[in-house]
């Protein structure tokens, strides 16, 4: 190799340090937090302490999971509506889904309670025109709901991206070989989309299972997710050992959950498309 | 194929549409409302936008939200564009694929658990320098840079790879130096992509929550985090004028965005026609 590419390659070395420093050397901090205790020995104890944990987890990945399919089950038919429509109304449509995005999570997860309260918006138009009040806030409905809300413009997004792309004579070709509606959607449209469903899976799942505000705010103090735990025990219990051992368990399962996702949709190289 | 939607497909998109839009359309109806309370619409008032002005805290929490996402932007797209230049010329597969490993975690990894790792790291070396007030701008800046790299390296890495690996060469060999030939050749193929790679990390800077929240410190404090110790008690109707503010100027943004990309379609489409005649 000569000296210019050696140039070319070395402008890859501050961020190679960068990194390491900020990105590796932080997760081998969770994996050292997890194996010890305040003091600084080496103890098993907060990673078997998980086992009190086990409900929360596997509560958060349900719910975390129901309000993926939700998405998915909406947002199928919008991106392929919008797949199909004219330019101008894709256009159009495109920046209608971004725009929630861009505004704050917090203040919309806010207002969504303020729909949903007891005494919110629903409830009073409810009880004006004389139906009974309905209990919404506080539930775990709700809390799906919240994640669904927020997370959704995530799952339209691959969909869309990857349904334009799709080659439509292939669809127009099963029709005229007599295939029906049915038949083209389960064996042409259904397959070619998979990888955006899948990169669509993940970008709802993470964060749907690690949120720690939505559930706050619309499920109340009634239950908590492992976002919640976690984010206990570093902003007021102070216990960072048990903090990071749950973020490792975290983690690991998100690793787990990802790697069945795959390979249900076909592993493929480029590990799905990005938005 | 491309056709109008059928009436069934405009009632689904419009009910999505609602659902999507009905928090957003209840924050700007009581950002003008007369009274302080979120559930009784007592008349149209400006009296939350005149707050707002006088509001130092949010004022400040905005100026410090927007120092934040313009200097980690800025200093991420540096350091991505350059990191992307090299990695592009890695040859040795492993470490090609070790690097671009690295750089996905952030981007895979929940927000939560990128939050904590780094505060673990800073609240570590903060004790061995033995100073407790180390979290703070410096902190949530490097937080920042570091979940903003992965999206710059992501978008100008293709524009890289679409570039014609002799067009530098042939640049070289008709005098140009190395540098010269990257600013002049290389740099203008992949403006587009180093542009998106900046516009998506000033946005994910201006919102981020989760990330923020664990690096922050008391002496600086970002309108997110100031949202979220609001929330803990009521949020005052101000800060709906305030986003009311910054739906319309991103909804502005977005539109003027959309309207020169349709020119632009266009004149390309009447050129093909114009070729296509000839």
């Amino acid at each position: 190799m000569n000296k210019k590419s050696l140039t070319a390659k070395l402008t890859a070395s501050p961020y190679m340090v960068w990194s390491a420093i900020f990105i590796v050397v932080p997760l081998i901090f969770v994996l050292v937090y997890s194996l010890t205790d305040s003091q600084g020995n080496f103890t098993l104890d907060y990673v078997l302490d998980i086992g009190k944990y086990k409900d929360v987890m596997l509560n958060s990945i349900w719910l975390g999971f129901i309000a993926t399919v939700i998405s998915l089950v909406i947002a199928y038919p919008l991106a392929y509506i919008m797949a199909r429509t004219t330019a101008n109304v894709q256009r159009t449509m495109m920046i209608l889904v971004m725009l929630p995005m861009w505004m704050n999570l917090l203040i919309r997860t806010y207002s969504m309670m303020i729909i949903m309260q007891d005494t919110g918006i629903i409830n009073t138009v409810l009880s004006n025109i004389g139906l009974p009040k309905i209990h919404m806030i506080n539930t775990e409905a709700a809390v799906v709901l919240g994640m669904v809300y927020n997370y959704i413009p995530y799952m339209i997004l691959p969909l869309y991206s990857i349904m334009s792309k799709m080659d439509h004579n292939l669809i127009e070709a099963a029709e005229d070989l007599g295939a029906n509606k049915f038949t083209v959607l389960k064996n042409v449209i259904l397959p070619l989309s998979l990888p955006g469903i899948a990169s669509g899976f993940t970008m709802v799942f993470v964060p749907s299972v690690s949120t720690f505000y939505i559930s706050k705010k619309l499920g109340g103090n009634t239950f908590s997710l492992i976002g919640d735990v976690i984010e206990m025990q570093f902003k007021s219990a102070n216990n960072y050992n048990l903090g990071a051992a749950l973020s490792l368990v975290l983690m690991v399962l998100i690793i787990i959950c990802m790697m069945v996702m795959n390979r249900f949709t076909g592993d493929d190289d480029d590990g799905g498309v990005l938005i | 194929m491309k056709t109008k939607m059928t009436p069934l497909s405009k009632l689904y998109v419009a009910l999505i549409m609602i659902f999507l839009y009905a928090p957003i359309v209840v924050m700007i109806v009581f950002s003008f409302n007369s009274t302080a309370s979120t559930s009784v619409i007592g008349g149209f008032s400006l009296r939350w936008y005149k707050s707002l002005l006088h509001d130092e805290g949010t004022m400040q929490a905005l100026a410090n939200t927007l120092i934040l996402a313009v200097s980690s932007s800025l200093f991420a797209t540096v350091m991505g564009t350059a990191a992307a230049v090299g990695i592009n010329t890695f040859r040795n597969k492993r470490v090609k694929q070790l690097t671009m490993g690295v750089t996905n975690i952030p981007m895979m990894n929940p927000e939560i658990v990128t939050g904590i790792s780094m505060m673990l790291l800073f609240v570590f070396c903060a004790n061995l320098i033995g100073k407790s007030d180390a979290l703070g701008f410096g902190t949530m800046l490097i937080a920042h840079i570091t979940f903003n790299l992965p999206y710059v390296i992501l978008s100008v890495l293709p524009k890289l790879r679409q570039l014609d690996k002799y067009l530098p060469e042939a640049a070289m060999d008709l005098g140009c130096t190395p540098v010269q030939a990257f600013f002049k050749v290389i740099l203008p193929s992949i403006s587009t992509g180093i542009f998106s790679g900046l516009m998506m990390s000033f946005t994910l800077s201006l919102d981020d929550f989760v990330i923020s929240y664990f690096t922050q410190g008391p002496s600086f404090e970002t309108l997110p985090i100031r949202i979220f110790s609001m929330t803990k008690k009521r949020v005052t109707p101000d800060m709906y004028a305030l986003s009311t503010l910054i739906f319309i100027a991103i909804l502005v943004l977005l539109v003027l965005i959309n309207v020169a990309q349709a020119k632009g379609d266009k004149k390309m489409n009447n050129k093909l026609n114009k070729g296509g005649k000839k």
